[in-house]
């Protein structure tokens, strides 16, 4: 298992080489962060950006998840806060938000999250689908479990993070 | 030459081009079944625009090789040398017979029968190479002769109408002559699109870059971005160019539109464009096309009148509908005049009542633009108009709508007998507008400058009272030059209350004003910047549903920010359709009559809350002074036209003082009277009504002048002065238990006419509409009479009548129309519909009397 830190924005998911030694088992490669402690994944091929702090536009009016709008390189992108999404409470005030960029029907949108680690490669192996007992919030936006070695990381399913729906309350 | 045969013959160069190559790759692979299709295709697509443009020769020899073809495609031949030499020859000819026809405008004379036997015979299986081969040069290059001339069809539908379009027809012919000398190439839109998209965000780097350097004193700088500036700007300028097409490219179907329109509606229609070169960007063009097409046809049908009608009127018998474009300040405005009618005023306010759109105060309080405007409004149908040209599903609102959806905006002016004009304003180009940059509740966002008026700056509390915000219960408003604006405040709506909103309570304020159709509107921000030249750039869809913005973009500094929409925000205020008077509008109610409103009789007893009677149900108002009211045999009466009225008080009607209020209703020969404690006013209103059915004496609660008012039920008072009042007029009538059918979709009315209707000895029975009264009759119920309200919704009452008329049981029936409106042509259209006669709401009198007599007349006859 080969981690990879993040140092600066990888533009896309073909940034993030293999590693070579994993040969045989298929191996996921997943774009860690972390959500009020918990460490999550989502699968690197749909990143297609990491950003920093960034200015965000609030958007009166929209559902609390959107926290609002950023300008990457001139497209806008629409920043969905992942903590409101989940039901979490909100950040302590240092911290210091970082967001995972992804494209969905040719829009984009930034998943803000507390922290972004690194890029772990995993085998298929040690995949698990979700237990039932997990809160439906989680289980409705998880694609599934990994064990590590220290910890669990959920899979987050982008499609289904970034399916707000506008009479949600 | 005609510009439709210019596409055509560009379209068809290039389709003969592509034809070879397939051809020759059919030969190599005969069985390669999609490049047969694709050379079918083509083929055909060459012969159905022939058959369109009437080129007859050129239509022959392609569908001889269509039929080869079509053999082929369907493997009922396979291709052999033989059989493609004889396509080929075909296509040569077809070669040969538009070179002709791009040089002369007409198909070059020639003998194709037999290139055409030998196609028929490859068709037929017999082809022999040697056979095919034969017919190909001799015709071909023959020199274009004119004798035959066979003339295109579609010139002659221009020139249908010569005088018309001499603009039209002239600009086209310019444009069409390169287009096949090819100094021009086809570029795919989506190519000029991504030009465009790539220039918006160079002119947004571009904005940025002049920020920047303005913040910084750097001489060595500034040269170079001045030219950047320059040049950014001309390539824009350039780019936005290859996206302009003139608005005769819109307009082109027009004048065969009005030619079959006069043809089916037998007026006499002139049709004049102005300035069909006006360019705009081709996005706009096409979003405009289908409400054009609409507004003319709805001029042509709506506006002008008959050639009788309009020699009457003392005008030519034809009717013009004058185009004109043009640009303006980065607009373009295109009217859309007509010299006919103009719009029915009345025929608007009756429908503004009938919806239930605004009240009879409001509506007497609006100009009589702001009453136009209600053609506008979603779902206003003048359905009772339609004919088969319009009224097809797509409204005025629907026209509107998409003006206002490319950021346009739409005005109408219309003078009675002179003719309707419509004002569309439209920006040049979607892609980049120029935006008023304010600030409210720490947030910055753009206005679009197009609807913006002007800025005022105002201050709450200001002693001046000038330009000082004012509230009327919490509602703030401002004047403005003798008018109150109406004002939101960007804060509220957009709920941005955050820490700053009590202290900028007296804080200055800026107001932006903006026209939102023919309201306008303040706006109340914190702070206004600049202006900018932003991109709009489409919300994420997860945003769509916040109608407040209509798009977001990207500023000089870089950030993000939302783009206020305003006619959004005028329907969040709740200004819309009936607009500002509903403001404004005061308790000043103006009492003449017109279109469906009703007098009431407003009066007090006991309480202070008005009390309303239908003022025709009420015979006479008396004062009765007090000592004339007497008591006999447990009632009270009074002697009056030498007769004894029974008197009924109402809960506090009775007074104490000299003399008493009395609302008389009487009815043959029999009179009651009813006491109240004083007569208020009379005013004409609107009535909806809320029925409760709580309280006796009462039908329901209306709002009249403004103020929540009982409307009492005559048929419970009638009772209380005799008891047998109904059945007392029952015995007396010669009429006796004539059954009378109401048909009226007001509970109201329905609750009324039944009251009176039975009072006058008649067996009444009311339904809310049409289909109702259509279930009586086919379940066999009989009555002598009936007795319809004009406007009711689904079927109104002309469609009623005739559907009666039309046969079934009730076909010989006597009916009556109730209306608002009963003038010379109301009463005529009533008749002509099937109705015996035709009554006003409310003459209660003349619907008795007209009853009478419609139930005579049988006995008579």
């Amino acid at each position: 298992m080969t981690q990879a830190v993040l140092e600066r924005p990888t533009h896309a998911a073909g940034g993030v080489a293999r590693p070579a030694e994993t040969a045989g088992e298929e191996e996921a490669v997943f774009v860690t962060l972390t959500l009020a402690d918990q460490l999550c994944g989502v699968p690197v091929l749909s990143v297609r950006d990491i950003l920093g702090q960034q200015s965000i536009t609030r958007i009166p009016l929209a559902p609390p998840e959107i926290a609002g709008s950023l300008n990457l390189r001139g497209r806008i992108v629409t920043a969905i806060d992942l903590r409101q999404r989940l039901r979490l409470p909100p950040a302590p005030p240092d911290t210091v938000p970082m967001s995972v960029v992804a494209e969905q029907r040719g829009e984009l949108y930034a998943l803000l999250v507390d922290q972004v680690s690194e890029v772990l490669s995993l085998p298929a192996s040690s995949f698990e689908r979700n237990p039932p007992t997990l809160p439906p919030v989680w289980a409705a936006h998880s694609a599934g479990i990994y064990r590590l070695k220290e910890r669990l990381m959920v899979v987050l399913d982008v499609a289904r993070l970034l399916a707000i729906t506008a009479d949600r309350p | 030459m005609d510009d439709l045969l210019a596409d055509f013959l560009t379209e068809t160069s290039e389709s003969l081009a592509e034809l070879d190559v397939a051809l020759v790759k059919l030969e190599q692979t005969p069985d390669d079944h999609a490049t047969l299709s694709q050379i079918f295709r083509l083929v055909h697509t060459i012969k159905g625009t022939c058959g369109f443009l009437g080129l007859p020769r050129l239509e022959r020899v392609a569908h001889a090789g269509e039929n080869v073809l079509g053999k082929l495609r369907d493997r009922q031949l396979s291709a052999t040398p033989g059989i493609i030499t004889a396509i080929l020859a075909g296509l040569d000819r077809i070669k040969a017979i538009v070179g002709g026809l791009a040089e002369t405008g007409e198909e070059p004379a020639g003998d194709d029968t037999a290139l055409i036997a030998a196609l028929n015979e490859a068709a037929a299986g017999r082809a022999h190479a040697p056979a095919a081969a034969t017919p190909e040069p001799p015709a071909a290059p023959e020199p274009p002769a004119v004798e035959e001339s066979p003339k295109p069809a579609p010139a002659a539908a221009p020139a249908a109408l010569p005088a018309a379009a001499p603009a039209a027809s002239a600009a086209p012919a310019e444009a069409a002559e390169p287009a096949v000398a090819g100094q021009t190439i086809r570029v795919g839109v989506d190519v000029l699109e991504h030009l465009m998209t790539l220039v918006s965000e160079l002119v947004l780097t571009r904005n940025q870059l002049l920020q920047l350097a303005r913040s910084q004193e750097n001489a060595a700088l500034a040269v170079p971005l001045q030219r950047l500036s320059h040049i950014t700007s001309d390539l824009q300028e350039g780019v936005m160019k290859t996206r302009m097409q003139p608005i005769s490219n819109a307009w082109n179907k027009l004048p065969r539109l009005v030619r079959d329109l006069s043809h089916e509606l037998s007026k006499k229609i002139e049709l004049v464009m102005i300035g069909a070169d006006t360019e705009l960007d081709r996005q706009v063009l096409e979003l405009i096309k289908d409400p054009l097409t609409h507004m003319v046809r709805n001029s042509g049908d709506h506006g002008l009148e008959t050639p009788a009608e309009r020699q009457a009127a003392g005008k030519s018998e034809t009717g013009r509908i004058t185009l004109n474009a043009f640009h303006e300040g980065g607009h373009i405005i295109i009217e859309i005049a007509d010299d006919g009618r103009g719009l029915p005023l009345d025929r608007i306010r009756a429908k503004i009542l009938k919806q239930g759109l605004a009240s009879e105060a409001e509506l007497a309080a609006m100009s009589e633009n702001e009453v136009q405007r209600f053609i506008f409004h979603a779902g206003f149908s003048t359905a009772s108009v339609v004919t088969a040209v319009s009224g097809r599903g797509v409204g005025m609102d629907v026209v509107k709508t998409n003006i206002e959806r490319i950021g346009g905006t739409i005005e109408l002016k219309s003078v009675a007998g002179q003719g309707t004009t419509f004002t569309i304003k439209i920006p040049l180009t979607l892609a980049i507008v120029s935006a008023l940059i304010v600030q409210s509740g720490g947030e910055r966002f753009a206005i679009p400058q197009i609807s913006v008026v002007e800025l005022v700056h105002a201050q709450a509390g200001a002693a001046d009272g000038q330009s000082a915000i004012e509230r009327i219960n919490e509602t703030p408003v401002l004047r403005l030059r003798d008018r109150l604006l109406p004002l939101v405040a960007l804060n509220d709506l957009l709920r941005l209350n955050g820490e700053t909103a009590s202290v900028s309570a007296e804080a200055p304020r800026y107001i932006v004003v903006v026209q939102v159709g023919a309201n306008t509107l303040g706006i109340i921000v914190d702070r206004v910047f600049d202006t900018e030249e932003i991109v709009v750039k489409p919300v994420a869809p997860i945003l769509r549903h916040l109608t407040l913005f209509s798009g977001n973009t990207i500023l000089g500094d870089g950030s993000v920010i939302m783009i206020l929409d305003p006619n959004g925000i005028a329907r969040a205020a709740g200004i819309g359709a009936v607009g500002e008077s509903r403001q404004i509008a005061g308790a000043a109610v103006e009492a003449a009559s017109s279109g469906e409103k009703t007098a009431m009789l407003l009066f007090r007893a006991g309480g202070s809350e008005p009390k309303a009677v239908p003022l025709g149900l009420v015979a006479r108002l008396e004062d009765i002074p007090r000592d004339r009211i007497e008591l006999a045999s447990g009632g009270l009466v009074t002697q009056y036209r030498g007769k004894l009225m029974p008197l009924v008080a109402m809960d506090g009607g009775a007074s104490d003082s000299e003399r008493q209020s009395v609302l008389v209703f009487s009815d043959r020969g029999r009179a009651m009277g009813l006491m109240v404690e004083e007569i208020v006013d009379v005013v004409d209103a609107e009535l909806s009504i809320q029925l409760s059915a709580t309280r006796p004496g009462v039908l329901g609660t209306a709002v009249v002048a403004g103020r929540a008012t009982d409307v009492i039920d005559i048929g419970f008072w009638l009772t209380q002065a005799f008891e047998d009042w109904f059945r007392g007029a029952e015995d007396g009538a010669s009429v006796a238990a004539a059954r009378v059918l109401v048909v009226e979709d007001s509970a109201f009315f329905r609750q009324l006419l039944v009251p009176t209707l039975t009072a006058a000895g008649y067996r009444a029975t009311a339904v809310g509409s049409a289909a109702a009264a259509l279930k009586l009759r086919d379940a066999g119920q009989r009555f002598e009479a009936i007795v319809s309200d004009i406007e009711m919704p689904d079927m109104d009452g002309f469609a009623f009548v005739r559907t009666l008329r039309a046969g079934g049981i009730w076909s010989a029936l006597p009916m009556i129309a109730l209306s608002g409106r009963a003038g010379a042509e109301d009463v005529e259209a009533g008749r002509d519909a099937g109705f015996t006669d035709y009554v006003v709401k409310f003459e209660r009198d003349a619907l008795l009397t007209s009853l009478r007599q419609c139930l005579a007349q049988p006995v008579a006859a």
